[in-house]
């Protein structure tokens, strides 16, 4: 395929010119948030930088504090708002699942911007005017779905916006429109899978669709193939999230090496989360981002939380902004158990890279005798083992044998009834921590 | 030569084992032998029943996860001795011997053994020739 750009001027700029235009941003951002938000103007007198001149190097953003999501709480819910309602054209908010929900406020201009960066992303995984793409996020306060609508309308593609739920009527739509593309969560697409692989239609009745779409979780590169092999599309990740706009912030072109940012509109760093000093380029650490044109809500020096690495190499798809590797995970749902960080998604490599087990799995922690312990449940696929118990056997040992080689871990490996363990929607929730519960008898 | 034999797996959580048995009772579905393997994490009950594939189909209908698996049943003059002889001749035939579990008839005189091994056809061949009792499947479903 060849490499398709939506705004190639902008995609394909010199870094000096892109570090230039960052800098003359980031001044006029400064300048912005210190005069229009209370929160920024008390922030950044605090730090000394009372304006946009006090910025001399891009390098010189370390001076400025950080914004966490308990920033974004403690002024729930319009706080954080740098322009008065009127000028607000949509409110969107963050799924809450930690208590209030995180919102983002949106002027005329940061939807169209929004727009753009969803249209770049999109265009670079290989979408055109010609395509049709059902949109399965579930519509609502979520920024996945309208994010990825407005984005796909400006491209000129045909959407479908089918929400999440009714699974046997999203197969139905992707056989009679034709559909091309399909937008889901990984979890989702990955069921959706499941229900074609085992569908009454052969699979040619789905041979319209190309494109996956998928963003708002992690996504491993073993659970990728399984969604590419029984859905027949092409996956490319894509990130964002609502304290900084939402999708479209990174994505992966048609040659998925690296998620590019659009670097004209998000300034990205990466820190150590413990000593919160800034790590060069290259290295693994917590990603945080400044919005350079945001202007309804404009965070500084955002802590995603999220754990990634920057790539400043110009990309072969002609591409020149910063590319992220996709998300090795969250620094909050890295579990530390027994001492040891484990991220769920190694194990999730290592359960989709087994045969005989399902993709689905569940993880519970508890403490037995003050000791934490981890148990991993996964499915089996079918009954074509049960013919023998020491194949049953064998493949436990080889999970945990596996387990234990990627995580330097001991852990509790259960294999269950297929399709026993809960299906998700919209973001899956595969960490069950007992750890502060009662202890189970 | 050889019968259908169930094979269900079985988490091992409190009610699992009763789950499968009930759904067994309300089909109608009458049980020859069973026999459990299980860890301390999971477990594998055999059944051998009258009507397998009616069983396989209540059982999947309720969610659960079963096979058939193919096993031989040989009747045994049930006095001492006379099981050995069986397992000594599959072992000099070279017959992998998987699991195997008894149970008694109600003719008296007789016990009858399920044996699962790698190539059952041959198995139950080598056994009939050496005057074994291989029981056809109609004989033990009908039971």
């Amino acid at each position: 395929m060849e490499a398709r750009f939506f705004q190639k001027d902008i995609e394909t700029m010199k870094r000096a010119d892109i570090e230039e235009l960052q800098l003359r941003r980031l001044r006029w951002m400064v300048d912005y948030c210190y005069n229009n938000v209370p929160f920024y103007h008390e922030r950044l007198g605090t730090a000394g930088i009372t304006s946009g001149d006090k910025i001399k190097t891009l390098s010189d953003i370390q001076y400025i504090p950080f914004t966490t999501k308990d920033d974004i709480r403690d002024n729930y819910p319009f706080g954080m708002l740098a322009v008065p309602m009127k000028d607000i054209v949509r409110i969107h908010a963050s799924s809450g699942t930690t208590g209030k929900p995180t919102v983002g406020a949106y002027t005329r201009q940061d939807i169209e911007n929004w727009s753009d960066f969803v249209a770049r992303i999109v265009t670079a995984s290989g979408v055109t005017e010609k395509d049709i793409i059902q949109i399965s996020f579930g519509y609502g306060l979520f920024t996945g779905a309208l994010g990825l609508h407005f984005g796909l309308e400006k491209v000129g593609a045909t959407v479908i916006p089918a929400s999440s739920g009714n699974s046997e009527k999203q197969l139905m739509m992707m056989r009679d429109f034709g559909v091309t593309g399909l937008v889901a969560t990984p979890s989702y697409a990955l069921y959706l899978g499941e229900l074609v692989r085992e569908s009454p239609y052969p699979k040619e009745a789905y041979a319209s669709l190309k494109y996956g779409i998928l963003g708002s979780e992690g996504c491993t590169e073993e659970m990728r193939l399984r969604i590419e092999e029984n859905l027949g599309v092409t996956v490319t990740d894509n990130y964002g999230m609502t304290e900084l706009t939402g999708p479209g912030v990174s994505g992966e072109c048609h040659l998925r090496c690296g998620l590019h940012f659009a670097e004209d509109a998000f300034l990205p760093e990466i820190i150590d989360q413990d000593t919160l000093e800034q790590k060069p380029a290259g290295e693994v650490g917590e990603l945080v981002v400044t919005t350079l044109t945001r202007l309804g809500m404009p965070v500084l020096r955002y802590r995603t939380k999220d754990i990634t690495r920057l790539n400043y190499e110009p990309c072969a798809c002609g591409r020149t902004h910063v590319r992220m590797d996709k998300v090795m995970g969250r620094t909050d749902d890295m579990l530390i158990i027994k001492g040891v960080n484990v991220f769920p998604s190694q194990i999730e490599s290592v359960l989709v890279a087994t045969e005989n087990v399902g993709p689905h799995y569940q993880l519970v922690v508890r403490k037995k005798n003050y000791l934490d312990t981890l148990e991993v449940k996964v499915e089996l696929v079918d009954a074509s083992l049960l013919e023998s118990f020491g194949e049953l056997q064998a493949l436990q040992k080889n999970i945990h044998d596996r387990l234990k080689s990627v995580l330097g871990l001991e852990t509790q490996v259960t294999l269950v009834s297929p399709k026993s363990l809960e299906r998700f929607q919209g973001k899956a929730k595969r960490v069950l921590d007992l750890r502060n519960q009662p202890q189970e008898q | 030569m050889q019968i259908q034999q169930l094979s269900v797996f079985i988490e091992n959580k409190p009610g699992r084992m009763a789950e499968v048995t009930e759904v067994l009772a309300d089909a109608q579905i009458d049980i020859r032998a069973i026999s459990v393997a299980d860890t301390r994490d999971f477990g594998i009950l055999r059944v051998i029943v009258d009507k397998p594939k009616e069983a396989v189909e209540a059982l999947k209908a309720h969610g659960m996860t079963v096979t058939l698996t193919k096993v031989i049943a040989v009747g045994i003059d049930d006095k001492p001795g006379a099981f050995s002889k069986a397992v000594r001749l599959l072992s000099n035939e070279g017959f992998d011997v998987e699991y195997m579990y008894a149970f008694i008839s109600r003719d008296k005189g007789k016990a009858f053994v399920i044996i699962r091994v790698d190539n059952g056809q041959k198995a139950a061949e080598a056994l009939h020739a050496n005057g074994f009792q291989i029981l056809e499947p109609e004989t033990i479903y009908a039971m």
